[in-house]
């Protein structure tokens, strides 16, 4: 059977692209099947971008494990695949003698984990470290970091397809049965692909794919977090993330940079029984409402009181999936291969933070249970390094001459709030992956995403999109399936 | 490589344009103009509609033919320019060292003066080293043919504004495709032949979404109506009859959108009535189903470069504080047209770009006395051009009143002593108020304090305009 795939994964955020990777190491036959059309569209690309310490969880959970492994390995991930990481450290910062037995539970807890570094520090030394807050004391953590979360996973995505993985996007999964063969068929809204084995690295889907396996009863409920993001100005204020004591239930609404210097306030945590959707669609339900806006901004005030609305450049949310007992208590990551009901099939439920930080351990985690059923043959060719593309931005003034003279587009300023060239533009649209909405090129090259929203750059964006992929002006979607951006021309040209 | 001159203008927009034509006929030939886009014009190139010039030309003309008098002249006094060439940073530098033939120019007053304005301390180095030169700005400019830069001596600030949006203004709701600036529609459109809209609501009653309004309906869309937070239209009147009641198309006052709906496209918006606090009422709620938001919500000027060169910028206009000759924060950095103050006609941005020509001029030949007089203005006054004085000359005030007004006075004072004074049958924020205060008048120290004395309060400005 030719079109018979050793591995199919199913969904290409953080986790699966990361699955997707590790599986590249080795001689097999690999998709991945996308429901949008690029890879972070969803919980991947919706988050605070922050690589945690570890210590917020249970010691001898998988989430404690995997945190402390994913962020000892971030520096090196983030070389090997070219996307920005910095090692910001972060401050937990207290006031009240119960805050204070909190952090310290919290230290030991970390300590237990294997988390290094942290540190408790007085008021003095926070607000040296870190001036613009309110806060008497802190637990100070010097491993936590932030991330570029697009490029994060587009750079997984990206190495895994140069490395043999297809990605099929577009493909929402519908169906799975399980042939007398043994193989698995998986219909998509596209088209239906066979496999030996299957991967659920389906996020806000987990459990729909999970009962598609046969594997149910398990209990999802979501998070829906809101965010604000300020202003690149507002960065210099905010060199690290400033989160509240954590309660038991969430981490509170921190002030955290972002690796490019705006400003994230967030999240909100809301708790829902059931993934929201939007009216009429099958999408989740990403919006942001005036009252959850406006409590982001006063609670967040309490710890930074620098939150000003002429600095809100956008609003997002987004959503985690919580697999849950039937009291309601927050689990552990599942990770599971049940050979009884469905062998060959890996199965992950409860996917959310510190997902981000996990996805290349829960990746290896998920090669090891593979292996132990199945043995795979190396990939010699399995290349593990990626270039990105190349940022006028980010470079320094000789770079960016350099750069014009061996490829002029570079002295194209095409986006004036984030100084992107028409060269990035270029690879961008150009992009492994195949991805052409105007969202992707957002993410890749980040024109649209500054001060002015792409007040300035859109128009040429959308432009350059139909000239280089050859679509027609009606054709040209800002992110999802019927997100068209324009309806016709104004006129047809005269002859 | 850095080349010197004597005065950089950045944008090739009105203001950038008229400031380079007026300079050269000075007699300032040692003059570069650049424009990141690739043609010269600024935003009037997709300012398709007329009514540009009736102040200045005395005839009404669309945008790129207002642009292309300007264009004219400028290629007729072959003024150099370079276009596709962004700037990227604009340096004030100390002199001196390595500046080359043109860092000696004797007469120049020395910046020491300017300490009191909170200027950087770079001016304050430079002090200490040559009190002769002045200070130079190191430009650079990203452009096809390799990344340029200039040693000035003066810069012309004339980058013009960009649009409010709506992350800006956290508009609650989804996230779909079909919401829109006003600007971005219209370059869609005027510029690049792409219709964005059918079935349009308009947020915003500024000037630019009413001509949308206008324009959409011209080419097909159907336009439902236009809501403005405000109690009174942010647009000129002229606009409201030509865009909006020529069209039937309904304005609705204190209403705003406050819910956003589609996954993918703009399915529909909520639009809810607001309080005098500019709160939404519940229970005011109405879905409007459409395809297309078009927000016409504020123009900022765009002064990232300038705070990149330490320019103090006002909180209440958003541009440069400028003295009376448009000088900047930084002595011989220039401020004229959208970049420094929002303006609602052109001919102003002509008039006042050939305004900071002539001082920079004289900055280059002569220095510019000092400006010590600080103009505040009350509560009634949202706010003026410029900020501070010398008191030695004439001064034309640009202002705009904070709300509107019927049977008003604008008055400025010093120390109580009435120093001008304009009758006004009617003041709205949409137009900008020019009075001049008389040097005679004013006295040597004391701030100019402006205001605007209220007759009755106009509550619905647009009814018989």
């Amino acid at each position: 059977m030719d079109n018979l795939f050793d591995c199919l994964v199913i969904g290409g955020g953080v986790v699966g692209s990361a699955i997707a990777r590790e599986l590249s190491r080795y001689r097999l036959k690999i998709g991945v099947l996308e429901k949008n059309l690029d890879v972070c569209y969803e919980t991947s690309g919706r988050n605070t971008a922050v690589i945690h310490g570890g210590f917020a969880y249970n010691t001898g959970s998988l989430k404690a494990r995997f945190c402390v492994e994913g962020n000892r390995g971030m520096t090196k991930l983030a070389d090997d695949l070219d996307f920005k990481f910095i090692r910001t450290g972060k401050v937990l910062i207290g006031n009240s003698e119960e805050d204070m037995a909190s952090l310290k539970r919290t230290m030991a807890q970390g300590e237990r984990n294997g988390v290094e570094g942290l540190t408790l520090i007085d008021g003095e030394k926070l607000h040296e470290m870190v001036p613009t807050v309110n806060g008497k004391f802190a637990l100070w953590s010097p491993n936590s970091g932030i991330v570029d979360p697009f490029m994060y996973t587009i750079a997984l995505a990206e190495n895994a397809a140069r490395n043999g993985v297809k990605y099929f996007l577009d493909n929402e999964v519908t169906a799975i049965s399980h042939g007398t063969d043994g193989n698995y068929c998986v219909t998509t809204r596209r088209g239906v692909y066979h496999t030996r084995w299957v991967v659920n690295s389906a996020g806000l889907g987990c459990r729909e794919i999970s009962d598609m396996l046969g594997l149910t009863g398990y209990r999802v409920i979501f998070s829906k977090d809101h965010y604000i993001i300020l202003d690149q100005r507002c960065g210099v204020d905010v060199p690290l993330p400033r989160y509240t004591v954590p309660s038991n239930t969430y981490m509170g609404i921190h002030v955290t940079p972002t690796v490019d210097g705006n400003v994230l306030v967030g999240p909100d945590a809301e708790e829902r029984p059931a993934l929201p959707r939007s009216a009429g669609s099958s999408a989740a339900l990403y919006d942001v409402p005036q009252k959850n806006i406006d409590f982001l901004a006063e609670d967040a005030s309490i710890l930074w009181p620098h939150i000003h609305k002429k600095d809100y450049i956008r609003t997002y949310c987004g959503i985690l999936p919580k697999w849950v007992d039937e009291n309601g208590v927050i689990q552990d990551f599942k990770i599971e291969i049940r050979d009884d009901v469905a062998p060959r099939a890996v199965n992950l439920v409860g996917i959310e933070s510190p997902g981000l930080t996990c996805a290349v351990p829960i990746a290896r985690h998920v090669l090891d249970m593979m292996k132990e059923r199945e043995p795979f043959e190396e990939n010699p060719n399995f290349n593990g390094r990626r270039k990105g593309i190349r940022r006028f931005a980010d470079m320094t003034d000789e770079e960016r001459a350099e750069a014009i003279r061996q490829n002029p587009d570079y002295g194209e300023l095409v986006c004036r709030c984030e100084k992107v060239s028409k060269a990035e533009i270029l690879q961008a649209i150009h992009n492994p992956l195949g991805v052409e909405t105007m969202t992707g090129i957002k993410y890749r090259t980040r024109s649209m995403m500054g001060r002015c929203q792409g007040g300035y750059c859109q128009m040429r964006v959308e432009r350059m999109i139909e000239e280089e992929k050859g679509r027609r002006e009606t054709e040209v979607l800002y992110n999802r399936q019927g997100s068209q951006v324009l309806f016709d021309k104004v006129r047809e040209a005269q002859r | 490589m850095t080349d010197n001159i004597d005065v950089l203008i950045i944008g090739g927009g009105p203001a950038g344009l008229a400031a380079a034509v007026k300079l050269w006929d000075l007699g300032v030939h040692s003059l570069l103009v650049l424009e990141r886009e690739k043609q010269l014009g600024g935003i009037l190139r997709q300012c398709i509609h007329d009514g540009f010039g009736l102040t200045r030309f005395g005839t009404t003309l669309s945008g790129p033919e207002y642009a292309q008098r300007f264009i004219d002249e400028v290629r007729e006094r072959n003024i150099p320019y370079i276009t596709n060439a962004a700037v990227i940073g604009i340096k004030p530098q100390i002199s001196g060292g390595s500046g080359g033939t043109s860092a000696r120019q004797p007469g120049l007053r020395s910046p020491e003066g300017r300490a009191a304005f909170g200027w950087s301390a770079v001016s304050e180095q430079n002090a200490g080293r040559s009190v002769e030169a002045p200070e130079l700005k190191l430009v650079t400019a990203a452009t096809r043919d390799g990344l340029r830069k200039w040693q000035a001596k003066a810069v012309v600030l004339a980058m013009g504004c960009r649009e409010r949006t709506r992350g800006a203004l956290a508009i609650p709701g989804e996230r779909p495709a079909g919401v829109f600036t006003a600007g971005v529609a219209q370059a869609y459109m005027n510029l690049y032949n792409r219709m964005p809209a059918r079935e349009v609501v308009i947020l915003g009653s500024g000037d630019i979404g009413m001509i949308m309004a206008r324009r959409l309906t011209l080419e097909g869309a159907h336009v439902q109506a236009v809501f403005e937070v405000l109690p009174y239209p942010s647009g000129l009147p002229r606009n409201i009859e030509q865009c909006l009641n020529d069209y039937n198309i309904p304005l609705y006052l204190s209403h705003t959108v406050t819910n956003i709906h589609g996954s993918a496209r703009l399915t529909a918006v909520t639009v809810s009535e607001v309080d005098s606090q500019m709160k939404p009422i519940p229970g005011t709620e109405k879905e409007y189903p459409c395809d297309t938001l078009i927000l016409s919500v504020g123009l900022i000027p765009e002064n990232e470069l300038s705070l990149d060169a330490g320019v103090t910028l006002d909180g209440r206009t958003r541009g440069a504080e400028v003295d009376e000759f448009f000088q900047t924060s930084v002595p011989g950095i220039f401020s004229a047209g959208n970049v420094l103050h929002v303006h609602d006609l052109v001919d102003f941005v002509s008039l006042e770009a050939e305004a900071l020509a002539e001082s920079c001029a004289r900055y280059l030949s002569s220095g510019l006395p000092e400006c010590a007089l600080n103009i505040v203005a009350d509560k009634s006054v949202n706010h003026t051009v410029p900020m501070r004085i010398s008191g030695s000359h004439d001064v034309p005030l640009s202002l705009r009143p904070s709300r509107p007004f019927r049977d008003c006075r604008v008055v400025a004072r010093q120390g109580g002593v009435e120093l001008a004074s304009k009758p006004m049958k009617k003041a709205i924020p949409a137009e900008m108020i020019q009075m001049k205060i008389p040097a005679a008048k004013i006295s040597a120290s004391g701030d100019i304090l402006v205001s605007i004395e209220a007759g009755v309060r106009a509550s619905c400005p647009s009814e018989g305009d």
